[in-house]
């Protein structure tokens, strides 16, 4: 029993990896841009939500409501004035400006909120359980594995039945001839990181509501966040959730034989997959 | 007056001159031909026109106001709308969904829309679900016409439509021009293949190592006069 337990509180994990990586992944596959900033954005959200619960005093729920269009902007204007001049063949120079902006959120949060671990509070919730049969699981982590669904049936959604959607799909193949055909490459990939900035800072709110958060974690997520886009095939929503379940059960299993093999699973079960699938469990067609 | 003209255009690919001042005029309802061997500087007309390349902001006036320096996305706002070279339709899109991203900038209303477009060539209608890129050579055509058509432009530029097609599937292509012209729209066709220029346009630009070598009537030109501008016999 302990194992379908470790294997439905693995699966529920891989919910919130595919949180994080979801915004990754959709900036991937429209721009082609891996932002190495991404963790710490995400945990730069957590913050913002933080300072709208405490100021406000509102509920983290709401906060995070507050703080969605504002990290839009954020993501807009980094997009615009930052990422969009460093685009282009040569993919070292966004790596190494995503990496400078990493330090720079770290040290910024550091100067303004400490060292101090802090988390959002939602009461009762956090530690309340539903039983399903033998197996017992937290509301938060069900709620959790349900928003990433829903985040990636909304995005599918904006891809494949929006006007917005044919512009992203357009200029991912083509910068070029989508601005020929009258698309603005620029403001698609601004909007872009809009979007996957509003996915951050639903991923801030479950991150900072499950556990404790400090200006250093972004890094250590957004390894795992990777791992989840990689295994799953570059640039396909539902691949990183596939991904971020894999990451997550062999996280939950290796810590149930031994709470050292957590981590150290978790980063086997990737080289694995990667080894038998070196494009990922679900790659796009052709690219 | 005239809709588009280039006034001493002049094109560059970093230190390489590709155009050395080339004037073309294009008149409302008319279209012309520019035919030329390869590396005249066709495609770089084109590239220059549509603003895929950017140029002196004198160089290109559409409508009177001077649109050289413009990037490419303004210009297809403006109403000039590009069929590229080698089709380069959207992999990820299918049929339908590359049919309309040519009226994600401009929403125009006119003569063009997605059903004018699949009354043009029915069988884009038929595979409007399937991926772009798993068409025929001469079908992938018929929907970068069509993605072109669809936001109503003033302009159409059509760069090497028939190249890499069988002469039958370019005949099926070139049999929808009366209708592109009837809808009101100005076209520009880039073409190696002479006689289908001749036959479309009319009037003719010869290009040679980036300047316009001839131009005129089709009718009024003779066969050696577009010879010699073709391949560079200059006689006289």
């Amino acid at each position: 029993m302990i194992w379908i337990d470790s294997l439905i509180q693995g699966i529920l994990l891989g919910g919130l990896y595919a949180l994080f990586a979801a915004g990754l992944s959709l900036v991937f596959g429209i721009m082609r841009l891996v932002n190495l900033a991404h963790g710490d954005l995400i945990v730069f959200s957590a913050y913002i939500t933080l300072a709208f619960v405490s100021l406000l005093g509102l509920h983290p729920f709401l906060a995070a409501f507050v703080a969605a269009p504002m990290m839009f902007g954020i993501g807009w204007l980094l997009q615009r004035l930052v990422l969009n001049r460093v685009l282009g063949p040569d993919i070292l120079p966004p790596l190494l400006v995503t990496f400078g902006l990493s330090i720079v959120l770290q040290n910024a949060l550091l100067e303004t909120w400490s060292a101090d671990s802090r988390r959002l509070s939602v009461g009762t919730l956090e530690t309340s359980s539903l039983s399903l049969g033998p197996i017992t699981v937290g509301v938060l982590p069900v709620m959790t594995f349900i928003t990433a669904i829903l985040v990636i049936v909304v995005l599918n959604q904006i891809s494949f039945k929006t006007e917005l959607g044919r512009a992203f799909r357009a200029t991912s193949d083509d910068p070029v001839t989508a601005q020929l055909m009258g698309i603005r490459p620029n403001s698609i990939f601004a909007t872009a990181m809009g979007l996957a900035m509003v996915i951050a800072v639903i991923a801030a709110l479950y991150l900072g509501i499950r556990a404790n958060f400090d200006p250093s974690i972004g890094p250590t997520r957004l390894i795992y966040a990777f791992e989840a886009v990689i295994i799953g095939g570059l640039g396909s929503l539902w691949g990183t959730l596939l991904g971020g379940i894999i990451i997550g059960v062999a996280q939950t299993i290796g810590a149930t034989i031994n709470p050292e093999w957590q981590i150290l699973a978790g980063h086997i079960a990737f080289l694995v997959v990667i080894s038998i699938k070196p494009r990922g469990l679900m790659p796009r067609a052709f690219d | 007056m005239s809709l588009l003209t280039t006034q001493n255009l002049t094109a560059y690919y970093g230190d390489f001159q590709a155009l050395f001042g080339v004037n073309i005029e294009l008149n409302a309802c008319e279209t012309i031909a520019i035919i030329g061997a390869n590396g005249a500087g066709k495609t770089t007309l084109m590239r220059s026109i549509s603003g895929v390349l950017r140029n002196a902001t004198n160089s290109v006036l559409f409508e009177g106001s001077e649109i050289g320096a413009k990037e490419s996305d303004a210009v297809m706002r403006d109403g000039i709308a590009m069929v590229p070279e080698g089709r380069k339709l959207f992999p990820s899109l299918n049929v339908k969904e590359n049919l309309l991203i040519g009226t994600y900038g401009r929403k125009v209303k006119g003569y063009w829309t997605l059903e004018a477009i699949y009354d043009l060539f029915p069988i884009l209608q038929e595979k409007a679900e399937a991926p772009a890129t798993s068409l025929s050579g001469g079908q992938q055509q018929m929907v970068a016409i069509g993605r072109a058509l669809i936001s109503n432009p003033k302009v159409l530029l059509c760069d090497e439509i028939s190249l890499g097609l069988a002469p039958v599937v370019i005949k099926d292509i070139y049999a929808a021009f009366p209708r592109i012209k009837a809808s009101g729209a100005s076209v520009i066709v880039v073409e190696q293949d002479i006689a289908q220029a001749l036959k479309v346009a009319d009037r003719v630009y010869c290009m040679m190592e980036g300047r316009v070598t001839l131009s005129g009537k089709p009718s009024d030109l003779t066969r050696e006069e577009i010879q010699d501008a073709y391949f560079g016999r200059i006689t006289k």
